[in-house]
């Protein structure tokens, strides 16, 4: 049978972050008849919107709303606390789906390849992360904050996100949806300076302007860099004059601003950010103590690529007890799908999932950063997915219909397997929850930061019996 | 008058999707598009129809005397970029 007006087309995503949700929103717009199932292994939707985003960006998790709008409110399903490669096959989707999509993201970090990176007190900072943001699989990390110092590597947002969650106040905080846990840290964490290091120069920095701009306008907090750090080598110049972008134009001179400030003895914590400085090596006697750094410069290499190389051995010691490592970000490979372990990406063709020889398999797309690497922010998923669903509606045609009239058949498989998935009715208790307490709290929610209080309140909410998908 | 995008913009093109005279910059395929971090509009074109201000769906657009304090920045911001280049040049393919 073929998937045509008679038989709506029946479309698997797996992960219900931004780009599977912009992905079910596009399907939706272009085939109103189609029957998307959100798989997500979390009870929560939204993904990196609700775990990423940081809790003092509540503006951008307006977004949620918008998402919801366009899939849930349209019929798409959520099938919540599933995983797809554990509790259900990738042949079992493609034998139960006209289609399936993959939007699980990127999942791990890239490690710094350094002596000491494993001792206790060396994080990821996404695990810094997920765990402020109520991850429900981080809620029982302990970050210790009880030294004076914490040393953040990296130049991208992640590490801004992270350096300003390490300064802001208590107070600050308690008016975000940040976990309760975290929260309690917050209030007894001893931190006064996070040194945030960038491998490259300051024009190199991956920042947004928005970010940094704000890094320099926290109350209470004192931003700061070394003139010499901010004047630019004669390679730098160059490049930004050449190929720089419109930020990095901004970046420089918002850090030329930020280098002329008088000091302030006032500021209760400190951020300082120095460039051209790679880490060496962490040290410390079971647990951090200290961090080697070694100063680079830059240098064009042969494929005309900016470089940092170091300028010689010699190492400068910062003592710190907390570092955070964000430089870069990984996908990992999923059961069953083919995986391309040079990009880290599925391999695919605008969204057209390849298998090993380079032609398309049929009815598996990708979406967002499994797609096509961690890059670009949110908006981006919106075309990414745009063109993914582009490719799966050409195809639609030539796609085998699913076994069976309904959806009755992997309703009854997802209910043997995970009887007490979290579906639509169930993410809506959860989000009623949280809300509720919100308000009691004069805060914008308050997450359910565990599994079990996740999948409880869910169970709560659905009036049907236990495994009955709606 | 005119409307101002700050910077928690995420790059939703749903803005440039309503905009009845094209005035927000740059447009999804225009060269500097994956480049920039935001989107701007431009005061030059802009009418006022507050069409952009309903779609952003993390509103990011505000009418230019109520820009939030802690976005001040923005007016000029967005003057720098569209001193950079003109539309036409950035535009251009």
């Amino acid at each position: 049978m073929i998937a045509g007006p008679r038989n709506p087309p029946r479309v698997a995503i797996v992960g219900a972050g931004p780009a599977g949700a912009f992905a079910a929103a596009c399907l939706l717009r272009a085939r109103g008849d189609a029957e998307v199932d959100l798989f997500e292994r979390l009870p929560t939707p939204w993904g990196l919107l609700r775990g990423g985003v940081a809790p003092d960006h509540q503006e951008i998790k307006r977004l949620e709303d918008t998402l919801d709008r366009q899939t849930l409110k349209r019929g798409c399903r959520f099938l919540g606390d599933v995983e797809v490669g554990v509790d259900i096959s990738h042949a079992e989707l493609m034998s139960h789906y006209t289609a399936v999509i993959y939007a699980t993201g990127a999942q791990t970090d890239k490690s710094l390849g350094i002596p000491g990176e494993q001792l206790a007190g060396s994080w990821a900072a996404t695990e810094f992360v997920a765990w402020y943001n109520g991850h429900p699989d981080y809620r029982d990390l302990e970050f210790d904050l009880s030294a004076r110092r914490a040393v953040v590597i990296g130049n991208g947002n992640v590490a801004a996100d992270v350096t300003r969650m390490l300064t802001l106040s208590a107070a600050e905080l308690q008016r975000t949806d940040v976990a309760d846990h975290a929260l309690e840290a917050q209030r007894e964490s001893r931190i006064e300076e996070v040194v945030v290091l960038g491998r490259r120069g300051p024009a190199q920095a991956a920042f947004t302007s928005a970010e940094l701009r704000e890094l320099g306008h926290l109350d209470g907090v004192e931003l700061r860099v070394d003139a010499g750090d901010v004047a630019l080598d004669p390679v730098s110049q160059q490049w930004l004059g050449d190929e720089g972008t419109f930020t990095a134009r901004i970046n420089v001179q918002l850090l030329r601003e930020f280098a002329e400030r008088p000091a302030r003895a006032d500021a209760g914590r400190r951020i300082v950010l120095r460039f051209l400085r790679s880490p060496a090596q962490i040290r410390g006697d079971g647990r951090v103590e200290a961090i080697d750094v070694r100063r680079n410069e830059l240098m064009r290499a042969e494929d005309g690529m900016l470089r940092a190389r170091p300028v010689d051995e010699a190492v400068e010691t910062i003592d710190c007890g907390l570092v955070l490592r964000s430089v870069g970000y990984r996908a990992v490979p999923l059961p069953g799908v083919p995986f391309d372990e040079r990009s880290f990406v599925l391999p695919n063709e605008r969204g057209r999932v390849l298998a090993g020889a380079g032609e398309p398999l049929p009815g598996v797309y990708a979406v967002g950063w499994i797609k096509r690497g961690p890059t670009g922010i949110l908006g981006t998923n919106k075309r990414d997915a745009e063109q993914t669903i582009t490719c799966l509606v050409e195809d639609l045609a030539a796609l085998p219909a699913p076994a069976g009239e309904g959806r009755e058949r992997i309703d009854a498989l997802l209910a043997e397997r995970k009887p007490g998935l979290v579906t639509v009715e169930g993410w809506r208790a959860i989000a009623a929850h949280e809300l509720e307490r919100g308000r009691s709290e004069r805060r914008p929610r308050v997450k359910l930061a565990s599994r079990e209080e996740l999948l409880d309140v869910a169970a709560q909410g659905t009036p049907s019996p236990a495994g009955h998908v709606h | 008058m005119t409307y101002v995008i700050v910077g928690s913009c995420i790059k939703d093109d749903s803005c440039i999707e309503v905009c009845p005279v094209d005035c927000i910059h740059p447009k999804p395929g225009a060269p500097d598009f994956e480049m920039v971090e935001q989107l701007y509009i431009d005061p030059e074109v802009c009418i006022d129809c507050d069409a952009c201000v309903e779609a952003c769906p993390v509103d990011a657009i505000y009418a230019a005397p109520e820009v939030p304090d802690k976005y001040a920045y923005a007016s000029d911001l967005n003057g720098l970029f569209f001193g950079e280049k003109s539309t036409a040049q950035r535009t251009a393919r």
